[in-house]
């Protein structure tokens, strides 16, 4: 089911590069993976809800209040090793002019 | 008196307010201990002695002019990697964030400061803490104290390894499918996963969101819940956080335990458990027959599918969780000099990544992707429901349920490190309740005839940690 093009189609999507190794490694190892999931397919989930938080909780709101940050903006723009211009971080255009 | 840093944290905190000790002879009490043991067993990845230094002596002087100081205060603890600490480096063990030092601190090191917080060092895990036996850390891999050939389990083995070799008093872990509570078990020390949303991620580096918790490891019930008290409750940085009153915990200790009902789950004790585990596991349980608890046997018939849902939702959240570590929100540029964006995020994430989390990527992308969503993510989601449906029924009939922590003893190092699907089994029995967010606390149970730890897990309904404090306590007093 999953075979080399996959995966490195896959790795692709996921901005993750393989060596040719890396590949060969892989795809049995995920091939193996997602074989297993299968057994999935035995549990009749017909009519049944999904799940995606698990203690009910919905729509929680915040008090609409400014409150003071934990780092300053200084401290932030420190952690980046990217070039600061104007207080904020230089990063290479998304789209080419 | 036994060596300071063998002390319980009760002890500790008594000898600290009658003056017997101050707050720095534990620090290097600890200290001590890390020079002799931990280049053998490999804990912790940073220290920190001259911060713990300040910190145990400000607690001290607090002390000589007579203040009350908190049950924590001055206690030496360690902190897995995974946790922020500011000014302190915090690397989730993975080349991305060797140098990251964040410049503020996670909710829980925030409280556990407003308790007197002194913080030894931060202790190994498994790469952004996907694994099961510290194995996958760029710093090396993490040996059980009580056999160095052996792992301490993961993804937290750093702290299970410190509490367990007294390196420190208690350690902070996180566990998403079992990370503390699986090395707590091949360490033979206490580990308290808590209900989901108990104690605030906020400033913890997210893993799978909708399973991640903190907690910590201790070496008895009694410091298990001072740690508790301290770290429990809700947060506004982290809106998962429900305002549900935080209890004293200290209130289920030493109480009686006649008349509780106790459920053995049939599957954690068949097929692919080693029989001495489930043996010690039941001898364990006897005790508490003994004195007075009820035990029955119930079923947890979806208990089989945890390990796909798991292995499909957290690789999902996962992959979603470690887009930020692209060289421009997290992460280093490229040494390269790539000419678009698209390269660069190639070029920045090359360097970054090891093998289980390349391949926990792949995973989560691919169930993510269009044509697979349904056959495998929502599948997955209504799986998890079947799960905690089932988990519902067993809290009809009974106050708590017990069973192994792992499947087996501390494994060999190197034994599973290529074999993803039998390193995923290792969670096979930690997984359940955390994917119905209950409480678990793992506690040793005895010792394998090889002498390697056994633990065994004590689940409580939702915010109900309270009551797997009351057995655990009750297990204790009958050893």
């Amino acid at each position: 089911m999953l075979d080399e093009d996959k995966i490195r189609h896959v790795a692709k999507l996921a901005r993750i590069a393989l060596t040719d190794a890396e590949v060969k490694k892989f795809t049995p190892q995920l091939s193996g993976v997602l074989e297993y999931m299968e057994i999935l397919n035995e549990v009749d989930t017909k009519n049944v809800p999904e799940t995606s938080q698990v203690t009910g909780l919905r729509d929680v709101f915040g008090d609409d209040e400014v409150v003071k940050g934990q780092a300053s903006r200084e401290e932030l723009l420190e952690c980046s090793e990217l070039p600061v211009d104007s207080k904020q971080v230089r990063v290479m255009a998304a789209i080419k002019q | 008196m036994a060596e300071l840093n063998k002390l319980t944290i009760r002890e500790a905190h008594e000898g600290l307010k009658s003056k017997k000790f101050s707050s720095l002879d534990l620090t290097k009490a600890c200290f001590d201990e890390i020079k002799k043991r931990d280049g053998d067993i490999h804990a912790y990845i940073t220290l920190d002695e001259e911060g713990a230094t300040e910190s145990a002596k400000e607690v001290d002087s607090r002390i000589a002019k007579g203040e009350d100081i908190p049950m924590l205060a001055g206690i030496p603890a360690a902190i897995k990697d995974l946790i922020n600490t500011r000014g302190v480096k915090t690397t989730c063990c993975s080349p991305f964030l060797k140098d990251f030092v964040p410049p503020y601190d996670a909710t829980v090191i925030e409280r556990l400061k407003e308790n007197g917080l002194v913080m030894l060092g931060k202790t190994n895990l498994d790469e952004f803490a996907c694994g099961a036996s510290t194995e996958h850390s760029c710093f090396g891999v993490t040996k059980n104290p009580h056999d160095l050939e052996r792992v301490a389990g993961g993804s937290s083995g750093g702290s299970a390894a410190a509490t367990a070799a007294d390196m420190c008093f208690y350690a902070l872990g996180t566990d998403t499918g079992g990370s503390i509570r699986q090395p707590a078990a091949l360490c033979g020390t206490y580990g308290m996963k808590v209900t989901y949303g108990r104690v605030s991620r906020s400033g913890v580096t997210a893993m799978a969101s909708s399973w991640d918790t903190i907690g910590h490891f201790a070496k008895n019930t009694d410091d298990i819940a001072s740690v508790l008290q301290v770290i429990a409750g809700r947060d506004v940085k982290d809106s998962t956080t429900p305002d549900i009153v935080v209890p004293d915990y200290s209130k289920f200790l030493n109480q009686d335990i006649k008349g509780l009902k106790i459920g053995l789950p049939k599957e954690y004790f068949g097929e692919g458990i080693e029989k001495e585990t489930a043996d010690t596991v039941k001898a364990a349980v006897a005790k508490l027959e003994k004195a007075g608890a009820q035990v029955v046997e119930v079923s947890l018939p979806s208990t089989k599918y945890a390990i796909a849902v798991y292995y499909i939702t957290m690789p999902a959240e996962l992959s979603a969780n470690l887009e930020r570590f692209d060289g421009v929100r997290y992460g280093k540029k490229p040494e390269t000099n790539p000419d678009n964006l698209v390269d660069y995020y190639f070029d920045a994430r090359e360097a970054g990544f090891g093998d289980e989390i390349k391949r926990r990527i792949m995973i989560g992308t691919y169930v993510l992707s269009a044509g697979y969503y349904d056959a495998y993510y929502k599948k997955a989601q209504r799986v998890r429901t079947v799960i905690i449906q089932d988990f519902a029924k067993a809290f009809e009939k009974v106050d708590v349920l017990i069973a192994p922590v792992s499947p087996f003893p501390a494994f060999k190092i190197g034994e599973l490190v290529d074999n993803p699907l039998a390193m995923y089994m290792a969670d096979a029995l930690t997984i359940p309740a955390s994917a119905a967010g209950l409480p678990s606390l793992a506690c040793p149970a005895g010792m394998s005839k090889g002498g390697l730890p056994i633990g065994l897990q004590i689940i409580a309904p939702q915010f109900e940690e309270g009551l797997t404090l009351k057995v655990a306590s009750a297990l204790e007093r009958l050893k």
